[in-house]
């Protein structure tokens, strides 16, 4: 840690510099010839879709992957990175997008875990509590050193990996994809850090898909389409709209048209609802909302907050603790009972799970056998005891070409698809036997930008056509753009009900931080 | 099974397999060679002594069945991703039911009590595997363990039944009185001689037909049926399962029951086919087999009845090297069989990135090629 | 001395008897299952070091050549394992399960050829095999009534008893106040945490492999050069099952398995003490009964009390990296 904010800035070579960087994955060239330079003492942005390879490009600079071919200057100097032990010895650090953290250790046994300082742990311990006490009051990075991780939330074991990366000296720091779980004043609080970082001469390289973000806390930006980088540009000769036409390759509508809602009757209500999760935590805690057909609620917050238990147990896959849910007036889920997924599909309630790969998909089956997942048993897809393989081989067929999923083969494993055609596929699924009620779940996590336009388009076509639509997103424009109300969950309860006319990023950024303030 | 995206399937189905076979037997000849033996001519007369004759033939098909009932057994749950290394106990159990129906209903006319045994083979297998089952799936303990505690238990409690109880009075060792002759498997050599067919007389009887009808069964039920296919779901991811309303807790109960059921056919090739009376230890390590011929088949019927044929042939041929190299013991055979077991199936990835690498410095050259 | 006296002390001497490769084997697992590869072949490592341990012992005519044979029988096979698991990621049960099918037939092939004995090692004499020793005092002691009796207990076991029963502090140091320890745990946890750490995951489990073999080489040089004296086919019988059965009992921590290891060996001792006796209310138990009363344990266990186990998260998974 000699770097010195101080030093005439044109002295130092780049921190970081790139040189014709490439790398294939089997038959996926997931960088092609990459060149990069981040001035010493800047925050480099680096954008671009799901896919687009910054996550590859980072990990081969912190030694996680080998580049096939290419070169790496740190400071000036060829620097050879075969492992991540080569990058920390050269000042890298890098905070992943899944922490890289033991949940049963403590914060210092994580931080000290590669660097413990002699074959005993002891001694090493007690010098590194030293250390990391200065590196907290330094960097504003309080965190309780002798916590268990896996009770500590997310925006704290962020900060564990960042003082990781200190703690091993770490002159440049890469963070992947750092705020997709953080609230807005926590991401604040973050690039507050990396600008106190940067005043002491450190080096960071923020990798994200969110523009405002970037146009927020950079200085420079780089986009990254299809393993290329297709533009280097100062942050402040830039905007979002032209980051974004980069970044697609095309002029993108950022936002789908919208007319005003025509809500009709109650199809959905929850009332107290009350859910305890595996671990014997309560994640739900006295929920009361409905939804009514001809509309969109949305449910904002940051992720972890009880939206996952609190649609998942309306969709019938947990049972509450206390509450009740009812849908169309007939009661379906309270502690005592709870109607099956497979009932529930019955009585017309679709499904869009938030996580395709963990529940919508079968990630090695063929797309159509993905297609009928909870809908094995329907009259269309049996014949006799036996499944009629024509008839769910056609049907997966012709909603592709209707969903324009590429490629249209529904004999392809549904892990070969990309993250939008995935989730057309499930999208299909769920739409196709006319739901009555629409359970929606990140609908656009991992999807490239084309397909949230023709996602965000079909919900509100559905809206349209008087069906009742309960929408959970982390991502504010996603929820301001669909939702005609937003309900905000901060620690299991909805701490406040804004209309979408009424709600800026502001008021929901406060309300997801747990400050409850009068919505007007 | 790490089927992986790059790789074409006849590499992942036949050319990796074949390779890993090999060197199976490269390093059993080692082994052989280290035992005083000439590698090559023990080879040649485990081949000979396999498929050389008739009879040798009708030995390795009658091994065979038993590994593909076993091997299926063991296919089924991997399906459902659950482990069972309990095929061993559950064969033993199975050829009890089949066994008891024999002795107390053996005076019952064929054509009724053939199927009956059958079925009990199957259900006596069934509630074997149905507790580890029940125990996975309701309580959380480890399946892996309780389906090797449950082969003890089942060799404790046959040991028990066979000494103490179904011994046939008067008698020293411990075995049942021989089942009525109508509650026999037919042998394919008599069958055939009725129409007047020569074939060798081995213990090769009718249960192959089951064992290739249950394959077809097996392959039908999960890749054919809703319930196959929640098994299958079931096994892959179990919140989607949840998600998409199959209740995994049913799903690996109902697995297991399938799969000891599976494995309890065993019995009927072994004591209704050729034993005819209880006896101890008749399954000799045959639930064991099954996880090596289920995973060498890749858990395919097609692939599980190739894979038992190998391992049939591996039985009767070794056997006959026991009789023709003095230095080699019937152990060897087991030798070859772990030797199988390690370079086919936890060696499986051993030759995957050599092949995989040529394959792509092919098509590389192959594009350059038609580029220029 | 009253009956009741030696009857408690005759039950503990067997049961260390018993206990004694139980621990060994199953601080073998804890080494191999923490680092997160699981470890079915406890018992064809065992089988395999308790065959180099006799054969060695009977032709050199020292117990510590065969023990140190034993010891790298033990340890090749687990890396043969740890090839199959780490370099190749192979499925770790399978290999386990290869190990013990392979064991069981290669030791009696082995002995066969070499030995021509029907599949087992000439028995050992003395010399060949570990004795007995006396700790100190032990003579001072035997004079007290009581306190000498049971000091007689605890004194006059073979090497390898007192080497099982240190090893449990032993590794728990290890462990947990080491640097080693501390990465062996994490890796269990999060391969990908170590990695990123800068430690290599392959290199830290195939150092928990070392360890491993070398806990299970004792295991097996005790059966055949300490307890029996000679390698017999099957002489394993189970026991690296219940080792492992034990370590997942004892939750993968050193302490609590070795309590399971204890409860174990305590059930095989009265087994062997319940033969032929006729019990109140159930009259005589079939032997058999009696003899599957471990593994019904262990069942017993696995559903009553340990329930969904904490296994180290990342067990059975090979180490590839996400792309």
């Amino acid at each position: 840690m000699t770097a010195n904010g101080a030093q005439a800035p044109a002295v130092r070579p780049p921190a970081i510099e790139l040189k014709n960087i490439d790398k294939r994955f089997g038959p996926v060239h997931a960088n092609r010839a990459i060149s990069l330079s981040v001035p010493a003492g800047t925050i480099h942005g680096i954008v671009g879709e799901n896919g687009a390879g910054k996550s590859t490009l980072m990990s081969i600079l912190y030694g996680y992957y080998q580049a096939d071919s290419g070169e790496i200057w740190v400071d000036g100097k060829l620097t050879k990175i075969d492992d991540p032990g080569d990058a920390i010895a050269a000042g890298i650090g890098m905070v992943h997008q899944h922490f890289m953290l033991v949940d049963t250790f403590t914060v210092l046994e994580n931080v000290v875990l590669g660097v413990e300082g002699g074959l005993l742990l002891r001694a090493g311990m007690d010098k590194a509590r030293k250390e990391l006490k200065r590196l907290e009051r330094e960097y504003k990075l309080e965190v309780d050193i002798d916590a268990v991780v896996g009770d500590l939330s997310v925006g704290l074991r962020q900060r564990i990996e960042i003082l990781k990366a200190l703690f091993r000296g770490a002159n440049v720091l890469i963070l992947d994809e750092p705020t997709g779980v953080l609230t807005p004043a926590e991401a604040d609080h973050l690039f507050r850090i990396l600008r106190v970082l940067k005043q002491e001469g450190k080096t960071a390289i923020l990798i994200t898909h969110k523009l405002r973000e970037v146009m927020a806390a950079t200085d420079n930006v780089s986009v990254m389409r299809r393993g290329e980088i297709v533009g280097s540009v100062r942050t402040a000769d830039t905007s979002p709209p032209q980051l974004a036409e980069m970044m697609v390759g095309r002029k993108v509508l950022l936002r789908v048209e919208r007319r005003p809602a025509k809500p009709g009757r109650t199809v959905l209500e929850v009332d107290g609802l009350a859910v305890i999760d595996g671990h014997g935590v309560e994640r739900v805690k006295g929920v009361s909302f409905q939804v009514r057909a001809g509309e969109v609620v949305g449910i904002a917050g940051v992720a972890g907050n009880g939206q996952s238990e609190l649609i998942e147990t309306i969709a019938g896959m947990r049972a509450p603790s206390g509450g009740r849910i009812l849908l169309n007036d007939r009661e379906i889920s309270s502690p005592k009972s709870h109607l099956s997924p497979r009932d529930l599909r019955g009585l017309r309630l679709a499904h869009i799970p938030e996580d395709r790969l963990r529940m919508g998909l079968i990630a090695p089956f063929a797309a159509h056998d993905s297609a009928i997942l909870g809908q094995q048993g329907r009259d269309v897809y049996n014949r006799n005891l036996m499944l009629n393989q024509g008839a769910i081989v056609t049907s997966c067929a012709d909603n592709m070409q209707r969903y324009d999923v590429r490629p249209s083969d529904p004999k392809l494993a549904s892990i070969n698809f990309s993250g939008g055609n995935q989730q057309k596929i499930v999208l299909a699924r769920e739409i196709e036997v006319d739901p009555e009620m629409l359970l929606v779940g990140q609908p656009t996590r991992g999807v490239d930008i084309g397909a949230i336009e023709f996602i965000h388009r079909r919900v509100l076509e559905l809206r349209d056509a008087g069906k009742a639509i309960l929408l959970v997103s982390v991502e504010l424009d996603e929820i301001m753009g669909l939702a005609d109300r937003i309900l905000v969950m901060n620690e299991g309860r909805v701490v406040g009900e804004l209309k979408s006319e009424d709600a800026d990023e502001n008021k929901l950024g406060l309300l997801m931080a747990g400050i409850s303030s009068k919505a007007a | 099974m790490a089927a992986s995206r790059d790789t074409p399937a006849w590499v992942d189905l036949v050319l990796l397999p074949a390779l890993n076979l090999a060197a199976a037997f490269v390093v059993a000849g080692l082994v052989i060679l280290v035992l005083g033996e000439n590698p090559v001519k023990a080879m040649g007369i485990l081949f000979y002594g396999a498929f050389g004759y008739g009879e040798a033939v009708g030995f390795t098909l009658y091994y065979a069945t038993s590994f593909v009932f076993a091997g299926l057994a063991v296919a089924v749950a991997f399906h459902a991703g659950l482990f069972n290394i309990g095929g061993e106990g559950q064969a033993y159990l199975g050829g009890l039911g089949a066994g008891l129906v024999c002795l107390f209903l053996g005076g019952l006319p064929p054509i009724l009590v053939v199927p009956l045994a059958m079925v009990a083979s199957a259900l006596f297998g069934a509630a074997w595997a149905y507790i580890p089952g029940y125990l996975q799936a309701r309580r959380g303990s480890h399946i892996v363990i309780t389906t090797i505690m449950f082969n003890f238990i089942a060799a404790a409690l046959m040991t028990h039944l066979m000494v103490n109880v179904l011994i046939k009075p008067g008698q020293q060792s411990p075995e049942s009185r021989e089942f009525d002759p109508g509650t026999w498997m037919p042998f394919v050599h008599e069958l055939a001689a009725k129409f007047a067919i020569a074939v060798a007389k081995s213990p090769l009887n009718l249960s192959i037909v089951l064992a290739i009808a249950v394959s077809i069964f097996v392959w039908l039920f999960l890749w054919r049926t809703r319930w196959g296919y929640a098994l299958r779901v079931v096994g892959h991811n179990e919140t989607a399962a949840v998600y998409g309303g199959i209740a995994p807790a049913k799903v690996i109960i109902g697995a297991m029951a399938l799969s000891g059921a599976l494995a309890g056919l065993v019995g009927v090739n072994e004591i209704m086919g050729v034993q005819h009376r209880l006896i101890l230890n008749f399954t000799g390590g045959v639930g064991y087999v099954g996880i090596a011929v289920a995973l060498m088949g890749r858990n395919h019927p097609i692939g599980i009845a190739l894979a038992a044929l190998l391992f049939g042939a591996l039985y009767q041929g070794g056997t006959e090297l026991s009789f023709d190299m003095p230095k080699l013991t019937k152990e060897v055979v087991v030798v070859i069989q772990g030797l199988v077991i390690l370079f086919c199936g936890a060696f499986e990835g051993m030759f995957r990135p050599q092949i995989l690498a040529m394959l792509r410095r092919r098509r590389l050259q192959a594009a350059a090629a038609a580029g220029a | 001395m009253s009956d009741w006296l030696l009857l408690i002390l005759t039950m503990i001497d067997a049961t260390v008897r018993v206990a004694t490769p139980l621990v060994l084997a199953a601080l073998a697992g804890l080494f191999s299952e923490r680092s997160g590869i699981v470890d079915v072949g406890l018992e064809g490592k065992m089988l395999g070091a308790a065959f180099a341990a006799a054969a060695v012992a009977y032709v050199t005519g020292s117990p510590w050549l065969g023990l140190v044979a034993a010891i790298a029988a033990a340890t090749a096979l687990a890396m043969v394992h740890g090839l199959a698991c780490i370099t190749f990621n192979g499925n770790q049960v399978v290999s386990g399960m290869a190990l013990n099918i392979l064991m069981a037939g290669l030791a009696p092939t082995l002995a066969f050829a070499w030995f021509s004995q029907g599949g087992q090692t000439p028995l050992l004499g003395p010399g060949r095999r570990f004795e007995p020793i006396a700790l100190p005092f032990a003579d001072a002691f035997a004079q007290i009534p009581v306190l000498g009796e049971i000091y007689g207990r605890i004194t006059g076991h073979n090497i390898l008893v007192y080497a099982a029963a240190v090893s449990v502090p032993l590794v728990a140091w290890v462990i947990y106040r080491t640097r080693f320890g501390l990465r062996l745990r994490a890796v269990g946890e999060n391969p990908s945490a170590v990695d990123t750490a800068g430690i290599f995951v392959g290199a830290l489990r195939y150092r928990a492999l070392l360890c491993n073999g070398l806990l299970c080489g004792l295991a097996g040089a005790y059966l055949s050069t300490a307890h029996g004296a000679g390698f017999v086919r099957d002489m394993t019988a189970g026991k690296g099952y219940l080792a492992l059965a034990a370590l997942i009992f004892g939750k993968w921590k050193p302490l609590p398995t070795l309590l399971a290891c204890l409860l174990f060996a305590f059930t095989d001792a009265l087994q062997a003490r319940l033969q032929g006796v006729s019990l109140p209310v159930l009259g005589q138990v079939p032997v058999q009964a009696i003899q599957a009363l471990p593994y019904l344990l262990t069942v017993l266990l696995l559903a009553g009390f340990v329930g969904r186990a904490m296994a180290p998260r990342a067990i059975g998974i090979p180490y590839v990296k996400e792309r």
